[in-house]
């Protein structure tokens, strides 16, 4: 039933040289640790992405009960995390996974500096990795923001002042951090949009990217 | 056209009027062994491998998770000056390079700039710096020092940054806010998940005529707890304490303290000129401030103990 489905859909859409692309490929002995116990530290590319998605779900799920305004913004945390059925568990996910996403993706970078992966003619690859993590980095400084605690407060505040004191561009990029004189509505508006919107779409397009790359090139052979 | 007539001896047929090519598909996979090593194929078998140790990441994320509760503290207040900034902690390594004397003040732009801006830059383009053909870290000396040292200083900064946090925190008798909401949060001092937007009809005072109100007036209490009872901010507010707490343990709490309340209040109250009997009436009209039933605060009954 499912293959007769499948082959209805792919006479249409040729969709066998799509999945082919995606899934069907060789590994190579070099990176499956059920060979070399040591090639754990290729899994952390794809830790780093089960994570990311993660990320994503439970991200999706708060948005469910969060409000991003500062009148309820706190309240509706508070109230996720104490009334709302899992809801502790949703928003600890999301929190630690913020955590163990950088921890991982800086294995991931070390690894592959280390084993000289970046190499030609992987150097675009290392590039958008490079991007990502800026990305994620960014995701969480405006995350840090969204529960609206004095902890996330200040830690705002301090950081708009210090990207505030860059000479030329200082100002610019406090403006269009904080929205305003002060870090205020207007500012945790925008860190939600950054933080939902922006951030994830070059994300996923730099992750879209960084696997195409990948697919395309293969892995780095062994040392 | 000349399209009709090219397309009776085109080798290529679309499906119907479409653009995706109709064709008889080999789709027998290449077969593994014609690759070099011990390599096998990412479906099924090596997806099923990644997918135990997939599930057992998420095994080990969910016991951490459920084992400790994200942090949140009070809600964020532009006027508390005593808060001490923190950013996560990914970020301690560059917060904590601002403190040094040639990356703050007239040179500040080391900090935020120079220093971030080459360590980040020259880690961007890292291919195009170290273009030798080899790969192993040891073959690559430069590339690789400079890669220890920022692994050094990173994490030196991030020590010395958190390490210096907790000696503030220790000097100052600092609790962080959301160790300390938790806290109270455990000892029922706080309704948690209702903060916010709802305190607009404030809890009455009951028998404000009594004599306990005069009483409590004098005690020792209402240094904290404030003259209207509503408490401030480490004290919370006495009104529907009756809901609470019972005759004796209102007792106890002002002999003994509760939290982050100290004891000795009863015997202060003493000092001030109040008598044991009068103490005895406080503790039971206090009791009686019970929240009404249709206030929808607290669930719990309020049991009539006096």
């Amino acid at each position: 039933m499912i293959k007769r489905i499948y082959n209805w859909i792919d006479e249409r859409l040729d969709i066998t040289p799509m999945w082919r692309d995606v899934a069907d490929h060789e590994v190579p002995e070099h990176v499956n640790p059920a060979h070399h116990f040591s090639a754990f530290v290729y899994c952390f590319g794809g830790l780093t992405f089960f994570i990311t998605v993660i990320q994503i779900l439970s991200g999706m799920f708060l948005t469910m009960y969060y409000v991003p305004d500062i009148i309820h913004a706190y309240a509706s945390v508070d109230h996720l995390q104490h009334k709302v059925a899992f809801g502790k568990l949703v928003r600890g996910m999301h929190h630690w996974g913020a955590s163990l996403v950088i921890v991982m993706m800086f294995l991931h970078t070390l690894r592959v500096f280390f084993t000289g992966a970046y190499k030609a003619p992987r150097e675009m690859n290392w590039v958008v990795g490079m991007l990502i993590f800026f990305v994620m980095l960014g995701l969480g400084f405006t995350g840090y923001l969204l529960p609206w605690d004095s902890k996330a407060y200040f830690a705002t505040m301090v950081g708009i002042q210090i990207a505030a004191s860059v000479p030329f561009i200082g100002d610019y990029i406090k403006d269009f951090l904080q929205g305003g004189d002060i870090v205020g509505a207007q500012t945790l508006t925008r860190f939600f949009a950054l933080h939902v919107f922006f951030l994830p779409a070059a994300l996923l397009a730099l992750l879209g990217v960084h696997f195409y790359m990948i697919r395309k090139q293969g892995i780095s052979g062994p040392l | 056209m000349a399209s009709d007539q090219r397309k009776s001896d085109e080798k290529i047929v679309y499906v119907g009027d479409s653009r995706v090519r109709k064709y008889t598909k080999n789709n027998v996979p290449r077969d593994f062994s014609a690759y070099p090593g011990k390599s096998e194929p990412f479906v099924p078998n090596f997806l099923l491998k990644e997918w135990m140790v997939g599930a057992v990441v998420l095994m080990g994320f969910m016991v951490l998770i459920a084992s400790h509760d994200p942090p949140l503290g009070y809600e964020a207040d532009p006027t508390n000056t005593s808060f001490i900034p923190m950013p996560d902690w990914y970020f301690l390594f560059m917060y904590q390079l601002l403190k040094y004397p040639y990356m703050a003040d007239e040179f500040l732009v080391f900090g935020t700039v120079i220093v971030p801006g080459l360590a980040f830059g020259g880690l961007l383009l890292a291919p195009f710096l170290d273009t030798g053909p080899e790969r192993r870290w040891y073959k690559r000396p430069i590339a690789s020092s400079l890669m220890f040292v920022g692994l050094i200083a990173i994490f030196y900064l991030t020590y010395v940054s958190w390490t210096n946090y907790q000696k503030t925190l220790e000097e100052q008798g600092i609790v962080p806010e959301h160790i300390e909401r938790a806290e109270r949060i455990k000892q029922g001092q706080i309704e948690p998940g209702t903060s916010g937007g709802q305190e607009d009809e404030p809890i009455a005072i009951v028998d404000e005529d009594d004599e306990g109100y005069d009483i409590y007036q004098r005690s020792a209490c209402v240094a904290c707890h404030a003259a209207d009872m509503n408490g401030q901010a480490n004290a919370p507010s006495l009104r529907g304490i009756g809901s609470k707490y019972s005759r004796e343990e209102l007792e106890d709490i002002m002999r003994n303290g509760i939290g982050t309340m100290p004891g000795g209040f009863w015997d202060q109250s003493i000092d001030a000129g109040l008598t044991e009997e009068e103490m005895h009436h406080l503790a039971d009209w206090l009791a009686r401030q019970v929240v009404p039933d249709d206030g929808g605060g607290e669930e719990e009954a309020a049991e009539p103990e006096a």
